[in-house]
């Protein structure tokens, strides 16, 4: 049919054979790269090389396609952001403008660039708008898939380790992923959940920060979710040395991971990505210290977006903030930005105000001493 | 079949106006035909409105082509961009709406179509459609999206600005907020409409209106500028 044909449709189906849809763990585990990828959720998106393999009559398109990629685009691809992610001894913080641009115009101005993939990982994307959301929706997938399969969560760098794979064949192309994975390795204990429970009835979970919405709801284990700050302090006091290194080096703790669709890979303690991340940069190197409460970590990250927004063309309109710890992902209620520099312009003519009255009181001061001098020397 | 050689600039305006020496054109598998497309939607309707012009560089190629293709009793998408590929991305829509239907006994909802289009997009993302698509339509229990809109097409940059300010009241201070009502939504389609054709070359002719409401979808035709 002429149709199918246009959209390749029963092409690609035909390649997947029944068999490799059977659960073997084992042959999970040895498959190579190529193989994971068909049996994966993009088998409808070949990468633009391995089409030619396949034996299709070379029509007039066939050989301009490959010529055409990059060049011939008719309309630009999404670009420019801020987004950024640190750990810190409460945790992991991962904060992201809302801006979509599209070549100068703002497609979205209320895009949420910070997407959950379970209970305790988040990811930050960048780049492409439409990859990110197609590779974001794979990842969980794949997740899914593992959880289930292996019984116990995938770590933040297997997460990491899989989206690159992922992405490896698609290297060379104009896809544009650069994602930052922020989440929480580690299984809850039964401990941590007990002790959990325990303050909660000791303290009743009165939420600081009143601006908490949404929380998630994906974890299998059911623990309580709706942790207030106070007892996130306690527990993390307890159970983890405040020591840095002991949860590096060991199986639990918060995690930064960033992946690039060129295939790089990086762990830190800082990550920021996009065309602000210079500037939010700067304010998280000044402000970063391992030992941060959770409101100084909040408020750091949340002036780090503040800041890249009022200086890149590309980023702007509203913050979103999550916090993951231990017990999962909380989102913070999105803010928007105009608020605050008008706050600030408050904040600046107050100052000025008052630089203003200082100087006039010292001047004043100066004025009557001077004066008592003046006529000291007129009287003498 | 005429084989475009004018370079197309990335808004689909025609560059290239005097002689810079020999230059060699390479074929283009895209045009750009004009025309823009908006949607909006209020607690119990939705609406789809399409201009009906269709153009390439500096010629109208018809008045009577609107851009706004019914799919279900409760979805309308608009397409408006290359014309070729807003014809084949519609007929693949309703090929996979049948086979749902076929399969699943029942029609595809609003937001299935959507995510569903959302996948067809991106199976061509190394060569891609090249279509402004808006769904408009209600979901399963006849709701709209209270206050929603978007416009796009080739003056989408001129009307969303309108539309945030006088559906999303946006950048005004100390306004009351009152909901959207289908009276006054197609009233300000029709203004939104007219504006645009007055200030860009692409849009004008006529305008089709799709209205969805649980009732099912109603249309209407205003005319616009012809020049």
């Amino acid at each position: 049919m002429a149709l199918q044909d246009v959209c390749g449709f029963l092409e690609t189906l035909d390649d997947i054979s029944p068999c490799t849809y059977l659960p073997n763990e084992m042959g999970y585990m040895r498959r190579t790269p190529f193989e994971f990828d068909r049996d994966s959720a993009f088998h409808f998106l070949p990468p633009p090389q391995q089409c030619s393999r396949k034996n299709r009559a070379p029509t007039l398109f066939s050989s301009t396609f490959s010529s055409l990629s990059p060049h011939q685009q008719p309309f630009q691809l999404s670009h420019g952001t801020t987004t950024l992610g640190f750990i810190f001894q409460d945790g992991v913080i991962a904060a992201a403008d809302t801006r979509a641009s599209c070549k100068g115009l703002i497609c979205c101005p209320i895009s949420q660039k910070i997407m959950p993939i379970h209970s305790h990982l988040v990811v930050n994307t960048s780049g492409s708008g439409a990859d990110c959301m197609l590779w974001e929706r794979i990842l969980t997938r794949e997740m899914r898939l593992y959880q289930l399969r292996h019984r116990k969560r995938l770590s933040v760098n297997g997460a990491a380790k899989l989206l690159s794979m992922m992405l490896h064949p698609f290297k060379g192309t104009n896809v544009c992923v650069a994602a930052t994975l922020c989440g929480w390795d580690g299984e809850e204990t039964q401990e941590t959940l007990q002790s959990c429970m325990e303050i909660a009835d000791v303290k009743k979970a009165v939420e600081q920060d009143s601006n908490v919405s949404a929380i998630s709801d994906e974890s299998a284990q059911g623990s309580v979710k709706m942790a207030s700050i106070n007892e996130q302090d306690e527990i993390s006091k307890d159970t983890q040395a405040l020591n840095p290194t002991s949860t590096f080096g060991g199986r639990s703790g918060p995690r930064v991971c960033y992946v690039c669709s060129d295939g790089l890979q990086l762990k830190g303690e800082i990550i920021s990505v996009g065309s602000g991340s210079p500037y939010a940069y700067a304010v998280l190197d000044d402000g970063w210290r391992w030992g941060m409460t959770v409101d100084e970590a909040v408020a750091l990250a949340r002036e780090a977006v503040f800041r890249a927004t009022h200086w890149d063309a590309y980023s702007g309109n509203n913050v979103d903030l999550f916090h993951i710890t231990a017990h999962g992902w909380r989102r913070r209620d999105r803010e928007d930005l105009k608020e605050e520099y008008y706050r600030e312009r408050e904040r600046e003519k107050k100052k000025i105000k008052e630089r203003e009255k200082e100087r006039q009181k010292r001047e004043g001061d100066e004025l009557v001493e001077g004066e008592g001098d003046i006529y000291s020397v007129h009287c003498g | 079949m005429m084989i475009s050689s004018r370079v197309f600039g990335d808004n689909g305006k025609v560059k290239e106006y005097h002689y810079t020496g020999p230059v060699e054109h390479k074929f283009s598998p895209y045009a750009f035909n004009g025309g823009t497309v908006l949607a909006v939607a209020g607690e119990d309707f939705a609406l789809v409105a399409s201009d009906t012009r269709l153009s390439e560089g500096y010629s109208i190629h018809s008045r009577d082509s609107p851009k706004c293709y019914k799919l279900t009793d409760t979805t309308v998408i608009g397409c408006s961009g290359f014309h070729g590929d807003c014809l084949t991305l519609t007929k693949i829509i309703e090929a996979r709406l049948k086979m749902y239907k076929h399969s699943n006994n029942k029609n595809m909802t609003s937001g299935a179509i959507a995510a569903m289009l959302s996948t067809i997009l991106y199976g061509k993302r190394f060569f891609p459609y090249y279509v402004y698509n808006i769904i408009g339509g209600l979901d399963e229990e006849g709701r709209g999206a209270r206050d929603t809109y978007k416009a796009g097409g080739s003056a989408s940059a001129m009307l969303q600005p309108l539309l945030d300010n006088q559906i999303g009241f946006k950048n005004m201070e100390n306004v009351e907020q009152v909901p959207l009502t289908l009276e006054k939504a197609v009233q300000l389609v029709k203004d939104v409409f007219i504006s645009a054709a007055e200030r860009d070359v692409y849009t004008g002719d006529a305008l089709k209106i799709c209205i969805i409401t649980k009732e099912g979808v109603r249309e209407e035709i205003v005319p616009l500028r012809k020049d």
